[in-house]
């Protein structure tokens, strides 16, 4: 299986404080992996990275063959897409929301494939009208992740996005990348904090003060 | 014309009573403004009087370039103003430049292509300051409107660029606000007009006796004059002025928003 993302000797400083050191990274195409370390140990920040949300101070970052340097931002980020641990909604309803991947993309509003999204998150046609305040935390992240979804990317990276979220919301979060993973050959980097998720996890990174352990 | 206007140095002196009952306020509440209110005083008469000096010497020598000269001092004068309203956002000071200099020279270009007003120093001069201030008023509260509201949404426009939104469309809404916090109070004064204030320049001119129903065709002309003009600042100011929160790799600079 060819490489779809490689770290190679990666610094990030703030300041005078190393967040990351040396991290050398290689992940194939297809990879479910589960990042795990302590709090503050420099996760989020690598997922950060990767998602080319912030710039690494040293190091490279090859994904699909070429330097993250050489990809125009955007672009890569509808590639490489990062899900956040709190997402905020925009505008006024769900539409807004899932009609936010077709805008990026200059893309026609398509509710046929944005109905059978919602489905795949156990939720109904009838939530497209709905405002985003008139839904749970839960139902809140499902669509949240959908707009990272609606257009696969080939990595999904997901930030803690089941903390908070009850044992029903995030068995439908868990099978939903399962399957993208499985049956699509989405790669996902996920970073967790919860025990059952680690225990489950076939590939798993332990990072504690900024490296590779 | 000028018959009623009656004010004096005299008269000045007793209307600077007027300062003492601010600063018996002052006093009195422990509002701690005094030295404000003096050292306020002091330059408006100080400014207000070189000004005077200046004008009367640039309407008697009536030099088209002297009139230009005026314009670029009173648009260099409010951009940088308006460049320390940006508190921080770079570029502040060359981008209200352009936007207050475009908006000044299309507004008063058309005031004076369409026969509104001549190019002559007395005209050229006022009307300038009244346009480069309003605009410097307006970018002000563009960049404030801006700084603050992506402080505020910050989590928004970040999880806008991680789903691959380009720069504009990540802050679209943002810039709508900002566009729109500019003009607002332009557009707030037009609704109330003649029924709460009679404006500067039609007080003015009533004041140096001009029939009140040509004073406020001035004033009609002047209105549209700062609406196109805050307009077009506010709109120039904001395009420009947004891109500054993003780096090269369109990452939000996070550090300017602390």
């Amino acid at each position: 299986m060819k490489n779809i993302l490689e770290i190679k000797d990666l610094f990030y400083k703030v300041k005078d404080k190393e967040i990351l050191k040396n991290i050398n990274l290689e992940i194939e195409a297809g990879q479910y992996i589960t990042f795990i370390g302590p709090s503050g140990s420099g996760k989020s920040t690598l997922m950060r990275i990767i998602a080319s949300m912030i710039t690494a101070t040293s190091g490279e970052i090859i994904f699909d063959g070429k330097s993250l340097s050489s990809y125009d931002p955007t672009t890569y980020r509808q590639r490489v897409s990062y899900a956040f641990q709190q997402p905020t909604l925009f505008g006024k309803t769900v539409k807004d929301n899932l009609e936010f991947p077709f805008l990026v993309r200059g893309e026609e509003f398509d509710s046929k494939k944005t109905i059978s999204a919602l489905e795949m998150v156990n939720l109904d046609e009838s939530y497209i009208d709905k405002s985003v305040n008139d839904i749970s935390g839960g139902e809140k992240q499902r669509i949240a992740l959908l707009r990272n979804l609606l257009f696969r990317p080939e990595i999904l990276i997901t930030d803690e996005v089941t903390t908070g979220l009850d044992t029903e919301n995030k068995e439908i979060v868990h099978k939903m990348l399962t399957r993208f993973n499985e049956e699509e050959n989405m790669t996902v980097l996920r970073v967790t904090h919860d025990e059952s998720e680690i225990e489950n996890s076939a590939k798993k990174i332990t990072i504690k003060d900024g490296e590779i352990v | 014309m000028s018959n009623n206007l009656t004010v004096s140095n005299t008269t000045l002196v007793w209307g600077f009573g007027l300062v003492l009952v601010a600063l018996v306020i002052g006093y009195r509440e422990k509002l701690g403004i005094n030295k404000d209110i003096l050292i306020g005083v002091a330059r408006a008469i100080v400014q207000l009087s070189i000004v005077g000096y200046i004008l009367k010497f640039v309407i008697k020598t009536d030099d088209n370039w002297l009139t230009m000269a005026c314009f670029v001092i009173i648009v260099i004068n409010a951009s940088w103003n308006a460049g320390k309203r940006g508190n921080g956002i770079p570029k502040a000071f060359r981008n209200s430049l352009l936007a207050i200099s475009v908006g000044t020279v299309v507004t008063l270009g058309t005031l004076v292509w369409t026969g509104s007003i001549k190019f002559v120093p007395e005209q050229i001069v006022p009307v300038t300051g009244m346009i480069a201030s309003n605009i410097m008023v307006a970018i002000g509260l563009c960049y404030r409107n801006m700084l603050q509201t992506f402080t505020d949404r910050e989590q928004q426009v970040l999880e806008k660029l991680a789903l691959g939104a380009d720069i504009k469309l990540a802050s679209i809404d943002i810039l709508r606000d900002s566009i729109k916090s500019g003009m607002q109070p332009t557009i707030d004064s037009i609704k109330t007009l003649g029924l709460v204030s009679l404006p500067g320049m039609m007080s003015g001119l009533i004041f140096a006796g001009v029939d009140p129903v040509k004073a406020i065709k001035y004033q009609i002309m002047v209105t549209f004059m700062l609406l196109a003009s805050t307009g077009l600042g506010s709109i120039i100011s904001c395009y420009l002025g947004y891109r500054e929160f993003y780096n090269q790799q369109k990452q939000l600079n996070s550090e300017l928003l602390k």
